[in-house]
């Protein structure tokens, strides 16, 4: 016979954390949705509009085109900033000096505020005074990052590259240190080549951060706003103007809540869907 | 295969090595001869997986030379010994399925597909590996692992040796018999020379037909099980070999005599050798517990306890505040609290500084 004591108080205990999630997350989001849904001329006045703004977000060329430079500026920096972060945390030294003279120096980048960044690379690639845009011109290239679109994106993933390339080296070599010499040992036992040991022992082991470190660098560079927008603005005309740029230029600029806010949660919906798509399919074999 | 010989051997894991302490090996002399099954025997952190190591060229020794069969290979990296050596934590590649594991150290070898396949399913069957050779090896227990790491140590068939250090460690009890009856019978099947690292002396003793033992960084004693048991030149031999290990007891020179508490013991000693006890830092006597009988005089003892293990009774006896360990086969009587205790003739040796002194003086 269960002799169980039920004792309903417990759920108090679970309040502070419902109304720190409440006030978090849900309370803001709500405001959205809330926003999403109605139409108003201010003086708190609301009109009920369904899925219209939903509809005309989806429909409109500007979103399609904000979605289509931010997927494509996220591919190419995660195709770029992978693999580099790899190749650097392989090179770096494993004992001595030389780790902790690595690691700071990796972790100096992400020490600095965005909009620095952006305004460092803002001066850095200048055409006329900047050290890189000087360069590059008196090398013969006809190099202007306001002007010239191809230029604009360069610099800009130039920068995301420079600025947190760092994070997946951290993360890679906390992977790599993680590996027990039996392995390496086992390996020249075994006379694997350096390729054979890449491939089998340290690409598998990497696995899991690299899942970690492709999740935060997608979910990151989604969403980056600050350095693009003080580097070029968005320009030159819309060429740089990623889904964040778009999404404040609508909401603060041209003041239309409605499909601004319709626009959010879009947003939102397409980084969760795709982290999770990503997530459940490269764990779907692990324990 | 080959005859492996470490020539005055000294490794140690610093930069600048100064003192003794520094070095995890010091000097090592030894040949393993080739096709021998040996076990190397110690306590923990005294230099054997060093050893191996060195054998296998993973480390270079900081002084001495290694040699196959006469020729210098100490600069030589691992991938140029051909050794296999199998570690005490299960290895394996975890993308890839047992087969592709087994056949993995071939495959970098080039041997030829027909071959490979030959030896995986040899070795597959070896160590009841079939059913599950498609499967991915990250999948198995670790018992299932070790025996893809003992698979992958043993299915190149030209090694020069087979290392194992403490392979069993990760496997159940019951395999473990299965598994190291197994491997006794593959080294008499192929002849390879296999060096089993190991600090169980059970294990060491069923597996091999050398047994060298090592303790703190020296190699002190080197032969087959029955001599270790019958002759051991160190106290750590004596005490590591043997269940109960044998009694090591404070000696003293009575009158020019070796005695224990006013006992003299039987055997003459030369003047050297007297003279070597007299200038010792540390003069003991060794006794095994099967070389010590109750009598009805000699030296008295008090009876603290008695462990029946069925073929005969271990009986723990005390004189003077010193633990004394003996034999009683079943059936003979043991004093229920006093009695006197006597060493069997020849039964007792002289160890001087740990080392064991013989008749004439010197350190056999």
């Amino acid at each position: 016979m269960s002799t169980k004591t039920v004792n309903q108080k417990a759920w108090f205990m679970v309040l502070p954390v419902v109304l720190l999630v409440a006030f978090n997350a849900v309370i803001p989001l709500m405001t959205v949705v809330n926003y999403s849904l109605q139409e108003t001329f201010g003086d708190n006045v609301f009109f009920y509009e369904g899925l219209t703004w939903f509809e005309q977000v989806l429909h409109s060329e500007r979103f399609h085109a904000a979605l289509g430079r931010q997927a494509a500026f996220t591919l190419i920096i995660l195709l770029i900033e992978i693999p580099l972060g790899v190749a650097i945390a392989l090179a770096m030294p494993r004992k001595g000096i030389g780790v902790p003279v690595c690691l700071v120096l990796m972790s100096l980048p992400l020490l600095i505020p965005w909009n620095v960044v952006g305004a460092m690379w803002n001066i850095f690639a200048l055409p006329e005074i900047g050290l890189l845009g000087k360069t590059l011109n008196s090398l013969g290239f006809d190099y202007n990052y306001t002007r010239q679109p191809f230029d604009a994106w360069a610099t800009t993933i130039a920068m995301d590259v420079w600025h947190w390339t760092s994070l997946v080296v951290l993360l890679a070599y906390a992977g790599l240190s993680a590996i027990p010499d039996d392995f390496y040992q086992a390996a020249r036992i075994d006379g694997a080549s350096r390729w054979s040991v890449f491939r089998y022992i340290q690409l598998p082991k990497l696995k899991r951060v690299l899942t970690i470190a492709i999740l935060l660098r997608f979910m990151d560079s989604f969403m980056i706003y600050t350095e693009p927008f003080v580097l070029t603005g968005g320009g030159p005309g819309n060429t740089t103007t990623f889904l964040s740029i778009d999404l404040v230029k609508m909401a603060l600029g041209q003041f239309d809540l409605g499909p601004a806010a319709a626009m959010s949660i879009i947003y939102f919906l397409v980084i969760l869907l795709v982290s999770w798509v990503f997530y459940t399919y490269t764990m779907r074999h692990e324990d | 295969m080959a005859e492996i010989s470490l020539s005055n051997v000294r490794h140690s894991y610093l930069d600048e090595p100064g003192e003794d302490a520094d070095w995890a090996l010091k000097n090592v002399d030894l040949v393993w001869e080739d096709g021998g099954a040996y076990a190397l025997l110690g306590s923990s952190g005294c230099g054997k997986t060093t050893m191996l190591n060195l054998i296998s060229g993973l480390l270079t020794p900081t002084e001495g030379r290694i040699l196959f069969d006469g020729k210098d290979v100490t600069r030589n990296q691992a991938e140029a010994r051909n050794i296999a050596q199998v570690f005490q934590f299960p290895v394996v590649y975890d993308t890839m399925t047992v087969r592709q594991n087994l056949a993995f150290p071939l495959k970098n070898r080039g041997v030829a597909r027909y071959e490979i396949d030959k030896r995986v399913r040899e070795i597959a069957g070896l160590l009841d590996l079939e059913a599950s050779l498609d499967k991915r090896a990250r999948g198995l227990t670790a018992d299932g692992k070790q025996k893809i790491s003992l698979g992958r140590g043993l299915v190149r068939s030209d090694v020069n040796a087979i290392l194992f250090d403490e392979p069993l460690t990760v496997i159940d009890p019951h395999l473990k018999w299965q598994l190291r009856s197994k491997l006794k019978e593959l080294h008499q099947r192929v002849g390879a020379t296999m060096i089993y690292v190991t600090h169980d002396q059970t294990e060491a003793l069923t597996f091999a037909d050398q047994v060298v033992v090592m303790h703190d960084g020296h190699v002190v004693q080197s032969g087959s099980p029955v001599e270790l048991f019958e002759n051991p030149r160190h106290t750590f031999v004596g005490h590591f070999i043997g269940s109960p290990g044998m009694n090591v007891l404070p000696g003293t020179l009575l009158n020019g005599k070796v005695t224990y508490c006013g006992y003299s013991l039987d055997g003459e000693y030369s003047d050297k050798a007297i003279d070597r006890i007299l200038n010792s830092e540390n003069f003991e006597i060794g006794v095994r517990p099967e070389n010590i009988h109750f009598s009805r005089e000699g030296i008295p003892v008090e009876v603290t306890r008695v462990d029946d293990t069925g073929r005969m009774k271990i009986v723990t006896t005390r004189h003077n505040q010193q633990n004394i360990r003996l034999i009683v086969p079943e059936g003979e009587a043991v004093p229920e609290q006093q009695g006197y205790i006597q060493f069997s003739p020849g039964g007792a040796s002289v160890y001087l500084d740990s080392w064991l002194l013989d008749a004439e003086g010197g350190h056999s």
